[in-house]
């Protein structure tokens, strides 16, 4: 049913308007919204140099006699300090604009590494099949059994054993980054191996094996591109994972150093302080952390439905 | 009055682009036992046409306009639980993917005994009775076993037979048959259509054939009906369509078929391709392929471009066509002025 | 299974060794095998107590010779599953052969390196049956029809490239303006023409088709197979065509070869053919093309299935649907034998003049 008969060429941005993605995000309200909370959120946590008032990794600007100070709504607030102070007299809101940054930085650090990884692995998998394909798969079932906080925790000892733990604070980003790059790649591989498996036996890849093409130039350029739709999409919910297990792994004091906090461990440094009434140091972070990786994952969804080839239909 | 009469029915999808209007003026008529083809290339709008007579078009298509009238009873405007009773019982219908039709998880058996007792008062015993009889009738194969069998157990000619079996099983009036055969191999095709033709002849039962098949249709119909770009555009008697085409269009269409060129030597194509049914031309949707827009003295007719064309009576069949009709209208003028 | 595999390459393979001077491509002993029993684990079974490796195999195509002349379109006929798309795709070295030689141009080519192939792959080129999943989705026609020309050219400049990509597009009647577009921009005909395109980009000798228009409408069909032929007249393509439609054949082959369930049961000129069937697969085949013309044809009624390629028959591999079957039939394996105007039938009944 698709004919062409008009000689003009389209744009790229106008292929964009017209394509199916567009007019699908146009008509859903949710991920308008998710993507419009996203994008505010990244915005803040990267400008967190200019927006924060204070600079809380600063010593000199920590005050503990200001500590434990009430967000502006509550009687006791200090005008100072908008969203009120931690336990050390930082300005909370200042301290959740760089804890989300770190956040942010993790969690894409992380799924990019993993991404690299998947991605190789799965493709080398998908097209090259027999004792390749066996060999990475089982190294990826072998990933999987361990789970992300074992990882984490044989790292993190080995490496303050050796480099002690001074070093690991410093490189603690890096760390984190690696760990959960490394305990998540099975992810990308199985969904890519998947996808090259059902791309492998159409006939542009047989059209391009006849040409004399090279494996390594047939799977880059002709089979990578056409699976990239389902790696967009496990991207999203694996972004929304990698900054969950970062939170969780702060939370358990395996993480960020509260000297430089990401929100799992602002939430584990107010943990203490609930019952001395400062709730505002736990939920307040807790709340950032809830919305980033909501509208994450609802725009995760959308996605899905609008790149699921079996619902769609242009 | 005829057994199944459609009139002037209009089908449209609502989609993105806007509204698509897959089938304009379709009108038919289908007399008791009568074998009826309808032919055209994909995109012509005629699994279309089949789907619509029971009302089984789905979301964003729906019925705009038009009546469909079977045995006195108008069916675009019944219920759904009253179309439930025409539907299976009085006229069936046949797929071109037998797993269309068939519960992969259920047995034959019980899959025919199920239909059987949702239309007719019957016990399990006499279902699986009747249901042996109608596998007997399709000619399969030690019909007792099949009944236990499930459909993965069966080839494709096999299940294709079944379905016939389950079409056959409330005694229809019509059958209506999309592509029954065009997932299948030559040999097996003609088993199924000579299979479907015998027992349309014997029990006279009413059959819609949806093909792009010239040849099967010519074999298998007494009628055709030949649509491009969501319209009738000729129908008439099968013969006479076959031999004598007048529209450009069945024109091309059977002259483009290997069997009718010297072998080693071009075959006639029709240039262009089908077009998109969002982005009709204008006037006749045929005309930027058509070869005779042009008149005797050379110059483009203007009714083409224009004018979508009526139909005229040419024979036994009817065309819808501006050069067929100005070319009778000169022979009547002939005709009339010595 | 195996056992019959070797009774089957003794009869077949020292059969012919005529008419090889001026052919294109031999075609020996082909034979092909498709495991259906997974990796090494899966394989392991119980038998008696005992862990024994099982293995399973699809045979797709028993013992096939032929040979294509320079300038000829030979087509191969033949239902799903008889092994003819398999043929093809091992001729073009997309599937390697179990067992058999493939020769072109007089040197055997089925063992070969990817690496070693490159020379060849620029004078043999393939034509996909699927247009809609034969070109890349996500590539440009103009991006789709330079990426065999840098391959095979890589000394020749854009300007060059460029003017090739336009001169083979205008050949298959495409607008070279179009090249910004993607596939899916395209009709069903105008991608196949693209493929075309891109098949005859590098200025090959050969070439195969695959079911090239099973796909298309009838007034598709007519024009994908009119450029085909032009090509092959302008071009003097030498044409291996694979398909189920003996209209087809008929108006588009010089010579044609049947296939049943993974061997060549007749070889004959087409006109021959069509004039004179005389395997009775071809006979039945031959009655089963729907006529324009004829109300009631005499369709030869088969009975019985196709059996499958997994547990092949005995002896002639049609002798459960064959009329004309005996004794003789279901023991032993017919070979391919020359008739006097030059057909080659591989049948009993033939050969013993019951037919």
């Amino acid at each position: 049913m698709t004919t062409s008969t008009t000689t003009t060429t389209p744009s790229r941005w106008k292929r964009l308007r017209d394509s199916y993605l567009w007019y699908s995000f146009k008509r859903d309200r949710t991920a308008q919204l998710c993507l419009a909370v996203f994008i505010c959120l990244v915005i803040a946590a990267f400008s967190a140099p200019m927006l924060a008032p204070t600079d809380p990794y600063d010593l000199r600007h920590i005050d503990i006699m200001s500590s434990e100070l009430p967000p502006f709504w509550i009687d006791g607030a200090d005008e100072r300090y908008s969203l009120g102070t931690d336990a050390q007299g930082r300005d909370l809101w200042s301290i959740i604009l760089y804890g989300t940054r770190v956040s942010l930085l993790i969690g894409f650090g992380a799924v990019m590494l993993q991404a690299l990884l998947g991605v190789t692995f799965g493709l080398m998998a998908g097209y090259l099949g027999g004792r390749v394909d066996a060999f990475l798969m089982r190294l990826a079932d072998i990933q999987l059994s361990f789970s992300t906080l074992m990882v984490a925790i044989v790292v993190g000892a080995v490496v303050k054993a050796t480099m002690g733990s001074a070093f690991y604070s410093q490189y603690a980003v890096l760390m984190l980054i690696l760990i959960i790059g490394l305990a998540e790649w099975p992810q990308y591989a199985r969904t890519v191996r998947a996808s090259v498996l059902a791309e492998k036996n159409k006939e542009y890849v047989d059209a391009a094996r006849v040409m004399g093409l090279r494996s390594k130039r047939i799977m880059f350029r002709h089979v990578l591109p056409n699976t990239l739709s389902p790696i967009f999409v496990i991207s999203t919910v694996q972004i929304a994972n990698a900054i969950i297990s970062e939170a969780a792994l702060s939370f358990l004091g395996l993480g960020m150093p509260e000297t430089h906090p990401s929100l799992g461990s602002l939430i584990k440094s107010g943990f203490d302080y609930i019952q001395s009434g400062s709730w505002w140091i736990t939920l307040i972070p807790g709340a950032v952390l809830v919305v980033l990786v909501l509208s994450i994952n609802l725009l995760g969804d959308w996605l899905r439905d609008v790149m699921n080839p079996r619902l769609y239909k242009g | 009055m005829a057994l199944l009469e459609v009139s002037q029915l209009d089908v449209r999808f609502a989609l993105r682009q806007g509204e698509v209007r897959a089938l304009r003026d379709v009108s038919f008529t289908l007399e008791r036992g009568e074998r009826l083809g309808i032919v055209g290339e994909s995109g012509a709008g005629k699994s279309v046409a089949a789907f619509s007579l029971l009302n089984l078009i789905a979301k964003p298509g729906f019925i705009a306009g038009g009546t469909i009238t079977f045995d006195g009873q108008t069916l675009n405007t019944m219920s759904e639980r009253g179309l439930r009773k025409v539907r299976g019982n009085r006229i069936s219908m046949i797929f071109q993917d037998p797993m269309m039709t068939l519960n992969p998880v259920l047995s034959i058996g019980e899959q025919m005994v199920e239909c059987l007792k949702a239309h007719r008062r019957i016990s399990t015993k006499e279902a699986r009775a009747i249901a042996l009889d109608k596998l007997r009738q399709v000619q399969i194969p030690s019909p007792e076993t099949r009944l236990d069998q499930y459909p993965h157990e069966l080839s494709g000619g096999m299940r294709q037979r079944i379905i016939i079996a389950i079409a056959l099983l409330l005694d229809p009036d019509i059958i209506i048959a999309d592509e029954p055969t065009t997932a299948l191999d030559v040999t097996i095709q003609a088993e199924i259509m000579a299979l479907l033709l015998e027992l349309c002849e014997q029990h006279n039962v009413g059959l819609i054939l949806i093909t792009h098949d010239l040849g099967v249709v010519s074999q298998v119909t007494q009628r055709i009906l030949v649509m491009y770009a969501g319209r009738v555009i000729e129908q008439g008697s099968t013969r006479e369509i076959i031999n004598d085409p007048q529209h450009p269009y069945t024109q091309g269409l059977i002259n483009a078929l290997p069997q009718m060129a010297t072998p080693g030597e071009r075959l006639n194509q029709i240039r262009g391709s089908m077009p998109s049914l969002s982005n009709l031309p204008s006037g006749c949707a045929f005309h930027p392929r058509c070869d005779f827009i042009n008149r005797a003295d050379g110059q483009p007719r203007p009714a083409c471009t224009q004018q979508v064309p009526a139909f005229v009576e040419s024979g036994n069949c009817r065309v819808a066509c501006h050069m067929v009709a100005e070319m009778l209208e000169d022979r009547r003028l002939k005709e009339e002025s010595p | 299974m195996n056992a019959q595999a070797e009774t089957l390459s003794v009869t077949s393979t020292p059969t012919q060794n005529e008419e090889s001077s001026d052919s294109l491509l031999q075609i020996r002993g082909l034979k092909k095998r498709f495991s259906l029993s997974g990796d090494f684990l899966d394989q392991l079974r119980f038998k008696g107590g005992k862990l024994v490796r099982h293995q399973e195999y699809v045979h797709a195509i028993n013992g096939v010779n032929l040979d294509i002349k320079r300038g000829e379109a030979l087509c191969v006929v033949g239902e799903s599953g008889c092994g003819k798309s398999t043929v093809a795709r091992t001729v073009m070295g997309l599937i390697t052969p179990s067992e058999g030689e493939i020769h072109y141009g007089g040197e055997r080519i089925d063992h070969l390196s990817s690496r070693q192939l490159l020379p060849y792959r620029k004078r043999m080129q393939m034509i996909f049956q699927n247009p809609y999943a034969s070109l890349n989705p996500r590539m440009t026609i103009q991006q789709t029809l330079e990426e065999p020309l840098r391959l095979h050219h890589p000394d020749w400049n854009q300007a060059k490239i460029l003017d090739k990509v336009g001169d083979v597009m205008r050949s298959v009647g495409i607008d070279p303006d179009w090249g910004k577009r993607f596939g899916h921009e395209f009709s069903g005909g105008q991608r196949q023409r693209i493929a075309i395109a891109r098949a005859l980009a590098v200025d090959p000798e050969f070439i195969v088709a695959d079911e090239p228009i099973s796909a298309l409408d009838v007034s598709i069909q007519a024009q994908v197979l009119n450029l085909l032929m032009d090509a092959q007249r302008d071009r003097n393509l030498t044409y291996l065509f694979i398909t189920h439609d003996l209209a087809v054949v008929e108006h588009f082959g010089t010579r044609v070869a049947v296939m049943y369930l993974g061997t060549v049961c007749e070889v004959a000129t087409t006109a021959t053919l069509f004039a004179k069937p005389r395997h009775p697969y071809t006979q039945a085949l031959l009655s089963a093309i729907p006529r324009l013309k004829d109300d009631r044809p005499q369709h030869i009624r088969l009975t019985g299935e196709v059996p499958t390629p997994v547990n092949l028959p005995s002896g002639c591999v049609f002798h459960g649907r064959c009329p004309y079957v005996n004794d003789r039939c279901k023991r032993e394996i017919p070979a391919l034998q020359t008739q006097d105007d030059g057909t080659r039938v591989a049948c009993h009944a033939v050969e013993e003049g019951r037919l």
